[in-house]
């Protein structure tokens, strides 16, 4: 990473975690996982306080739905990292990984209920243009998306376009397709705290 | 999701308000993008608006004049966050508009 404080900054405990990590899963600690536990009461705490709740809380998107919806925002920040990551994690979750790519690949021809292909094509303008208008989000409402629907995966786009800034901007190393599968699996398993 | 306002006022309220190595003030004009002065203030435009042409050396020159790791840390997150917090509350005050619920 850019920082080295971010790759050897931490505490002896946190290094001894990151140890116990590479040999669990043998496979590299990732540097999301790095940056998080970097002075953890400043950014990685108060941080996955709120991923956690977007991405595992109460809502009617399923979790499948919340890490495409995550996988896509990464995708329309350009941010290789988070797009591989949060795919592995979607694909685990839904148990398809056919839909995850059709999604990334053509969004428009995907396979997938119109609430959500609305909610996607309106999270990629804002990620993109960093704005929309009440006529972008009549357009999802019309849809079928609920108010709540929205505003849950408004939440979702806030964190992935937290989070894939940090990874670009850092530096983040991108692993081996291994190393996001084992990271997937955890997250999948224990969420985001 | 009733808890996320919380948990997003938290983060805010750490980030800009809490102990840091870079000054309050640094924090607020990274968040806000606006304000900083050079080189951070290039880098965290950068961060803001296209995160993914960051390069090794917007980060080497943020460190010049004896700015530490830590700092050029704390703004980079901070710039990141800020720029977040206003596509978010741009798009609920959009959904607020269509929804009829100012």
């Amino acid at each position: 990473m850019r920082l080295r404080i971010l790759d050897n900054g931490h505490g002896f405990g946190t290094k001894a975690l990151f140890a116990l990590i590479r040999t669990a899963s043998r496979q590299p600690v990732l540097d999301v996982i790095k940056l998080v536990k970097y002075r953890s009461d400043f950014y990685g705490g108060p941080m996955s306080a709120v991923t956690q709740e977007a991405m595992r809380g109460p809502s009617a998107w399923s979790v499948g739905d919340r890490e495409l919806m995550a996988a896509f925002v990464a995708r329309s920040n350009n941010c290789e990292f988070c797009t591989k990551a949060h795919t592995a994690v979607a694909q685990g979750a839904y148990g398809d990984g056919q839909k995850v790519s059709a999604v990334l690949s053509d969004l428009e021809s995907a396979s997938i209920e119109e609430p959500l292909r609305a909610t996607l094509l309106m999270l990629g303008k804002l990620t993109r243009e960093h704005t929309v208008d009440a006529d972008d989000i009549r357009a999802v409402l019309a849809a079928g998306a609920s108010r709540q629907q929205i505003e849950d995966a408004l939440a979702v786009c806030f964190s992935f376009n937290v989070i894939s800034r940090l990874a670009d901007a850092f530096g983040f190393l991108v692993p081996a397709p291994e190393a996001f599968e084992a990271g997937a699996k955890y997250l999948l398993a224990r969420g985001y705290r | 999701m009733s808890d996320i306002r919380q948990a997003r006022k938290a983060l805010a309220t750490r980030i800009l308000e809490g102990a840091g190595k870079a000054s309050p003030s640094e924090r607020r004009a990274a968040f806000n993008n606006s304000d900083l002065a050079e080189p951070v203030g290039s880098l965290a435009d950068k961060v803001a608006r296209h995160a993914c042409k960051v390069t090794d050396g917007d980060i080497t020159a943020a460190k010049v004049l004896g700015r530490s790791e830590d700092q050029v840390f704390e703004i980079v997150v901070c710039s990141a966050i800020g720029q977040a917090t206003r596509q978010y509350d741009t798009a609920l005050a959009a959904l607020e508009t269509a929804t009829g619920k100012e």
